[in-house]
């Protein structure tokens, strides 16, 4: 649909194989700021196409920032800017001329806190395929149910698709979030600490659901639970004052990292 | 214990005096409401709604008023209610930053609190005059301007009450701004919108001082916007004051019918802004 539109660059329309080490998104020498607080530090780090990248780190080190640069959320707050490159299929997102709607359209984000919307179960799936696609009733009850199974989410509402999406429990509404972000079919989901407000069991669920996602897509996730990030992830970012302090494949950064504050923080001397 | 004592001590006066003070407050509300059913009751009848305002000494009932006022409050909402939702949005979401928004906020306050009478001769200047007539369009542009400051208000608040992850959820799917406001925002803000307009409707079905200068009042039933239209609180306003029984009777119960109208308004609007927060 919007692919062609998005990716001018011929190269991004052909896929290579998932088995070598993509680079879907490539950030380089990114600075960011709040007004006059430099907030990211000359971050350069690249996201491998259906892998699960975890950015770790105190509260404060920037990394929730890095994950809303990425779809350039920011962008809806004034005296926020963005310097440096962030590559996203062969194009620099932050340039002033990247539609934001399409961006965001590829670039899914599931928050911190489960956001439903104050509309039904089916709607909340359904309000973003509309946006840019047009589908027929049933093709869409189709996605719907789709994207709520895939979200590990459908036996428990498949009777209830018409009540409120507030009305479900916590960990139901952020796997509601999860469902109608995939729902969209982005090529990369932003997860801003998705477990962090749930109960222990929801968590795993959503730790499961993560571990499928990547065969699809390429996962970005930001926790402040190093065993999360252990879990769940394939590489690991770790920041600290708004730079990038170490990045490796996640088994190595948490038996052998090479940076000492890495080491200090893995091992919760601070953080 | 001293100190604990003189702080007891202290509570109970204080507590005192809030309870007289409410107390103080409620009486006169008790009073007025009680004085209206005391004098107006008696003259409620069917007639009153069906029958048109009669000439002294004759029977009548308060049916043109009813409706002519019925209309102007549409009027006045149809007009105003748009206009003071879309300068609302404004404000909460496409200006919410813009330095202009404070003023734009500051000059809509002052509007809010603004007497109707100055309202009144506003409209009467840019419309009556230059119609050369007094209309009911004139009365409801003069109760639209009433409407707007209280709409824009409540929009603007109920909308600043939207959490912004809500908004940043819609936009991070894609949904461009105008779908985030319409299909997101103003969905959760829903119940504290409508209840603003309800507000407004309460606000402008007694006012008098801005009819007297546009709309006037009419003896006769008329639907013709063109032409002065009877209301109730002028009519009110001119049987209440004059020297016939019959009429005086009429102007009870027509404050009492308007009197239970806004609160009926009030008590919907109320509950409806309850049940928006429980959700």
């Amino acid at each position: 649909m919007t692919d062609a539109a998005l990716s001018p660059s011929p190269v991004a329309a052909s896929r290579p194989p998932v088995e070598a080490l993509a680079e879907k998104v490539t950030i380089r020498n990114l600075d960011f700021y709040y007004g006059e607080t430099q907030a990211l530090k000359g971050i350069s780090l690249p996201l491998y196409d259906r892998r699960v990248t975890a950015f770790i780190g105190p509260s404060g080190c920037g990394k929730s920032t890095l994950l809303r640069v990425l779809n350039r959320m920011y962008d809806l707050y004034p005296n926020q800017r963005a310097e440096g490159e962030v590559i996203f299929d062969g194009v620099n997102i932050l340039s002033p001329k990247q539609d934001l709607n399409l961006l965001r359209s590829k670039m899914g984000m599931v928050f911190q806190k489960p956001t439903p919307f104050p509309m039904s179960i089916y709607d909340n799936i359904a309000f973003g395929i509309q946006l840019y696609e047009r589908v027929g009733r049933s093709e869409l009850d189709g996605r719907v149910e789709a994207a709520l199974t895939k979200a590990a989410l459908w036996s428990e509402v498949r009777d209830k698709l018409r009540a409120s999406g507030l009305s479900l429990s916590g960990g139901q509404q952020q796997r509601l979030c999860i469902a109608r972000t995939i729902a969209v079919q982005p090529e990369v989901v932003l997860l801003d600490e998705p477990a962090s407000a749930l109960d222990p069991i929801s968590t795993s669920k959503i730790e499961e659901l993560i571990d499928e996602l990547k065969a699809d897509y390429t996962i970005v996730i930001v926790t402040h639970n190093m065993q999360q990030a252990a879990r769940v992830s394939d590489r690991t970012a770790f920041m600290y004052l708004g730079e990038l302090v170490e990045f490796d494949e996640t088994s190595r950064m948490f038996t052998a990292p090479a940076d000492k504050r890495t080491q200090d923080y893995i091992t919760g001397r601070f953080g | 214990m001293a100190l604990y004592d003189r702080r007891r001590r202290r509570n109970v006066m204080i507590m005192g005096l809030s309870v007289v003070a409410t107390a103080f407050g409620a009486t006169w509300l008790v009073a007025i409401l009680a004085t209206l059913l005391w004098n107006g009751v008696g003259g409620l009848s069917l007639a009153v709604f069906t029958e048109m305002t009669p000439p002294p000494g004759n029977a009548g009932g308060l049916a043109n008023a009813i409706v002519g006022s019925l209309i102007l409050t549409f009027f006045g909402i149809v007009i105003g209610t748009p206009i003071g939702i879309l300068a609302g949005t404004y404000m909460a979401e496409y200006g919410r930053y813009s330095r202009i928004t404070p003023v734009i906020r500051f000059v809509n306050d002052i509007l809010l609190s603004a007497p109707s009478i100055v309202v009144g001769l506003f409209v009467y200047e840019i419309m009556v005059v230059r119609m050369g007539h007094f209309s009911a369009w004139a009365g409801g542009v003069a109760l639209a301007m009433l409407v707007i400051p209280v709409v824009v208000r409540t929009t603007e608040d109920m909308l600043l009450l939207v959490a912004n992850p809500l908004r940043e959820a819609a936009a991070a799917l894609g949904a461009p701004r105008w779908k985030v406001i319409a299909a997101v925002a103003y969905r959760a803000a829903r119940a504290g919108i409508v209840t603003g307009v309800l507000l407004a409707i309460a606000r402008i079905t007694g006012e008098t001082a801005p009819l007297l200068f546009t709309v006037l009042n009419n003896q006769f039933f008329s639907l013709d916007p063109n032409a002065p239209m009877a209301n109730l609180p002028v009519t009110i306003f001119q049987f209440a004051l004059s020297p016939y029984s019959d009429w005086q009777q009429l102007a009870w119960t027509g404050a009492l019918i308007i009197t239970f109208a806004v609160l009926a308004l009030n008590v919907v609007a109320r509950y409806l802004s309850s049940r928006g927060q429980s959700r």
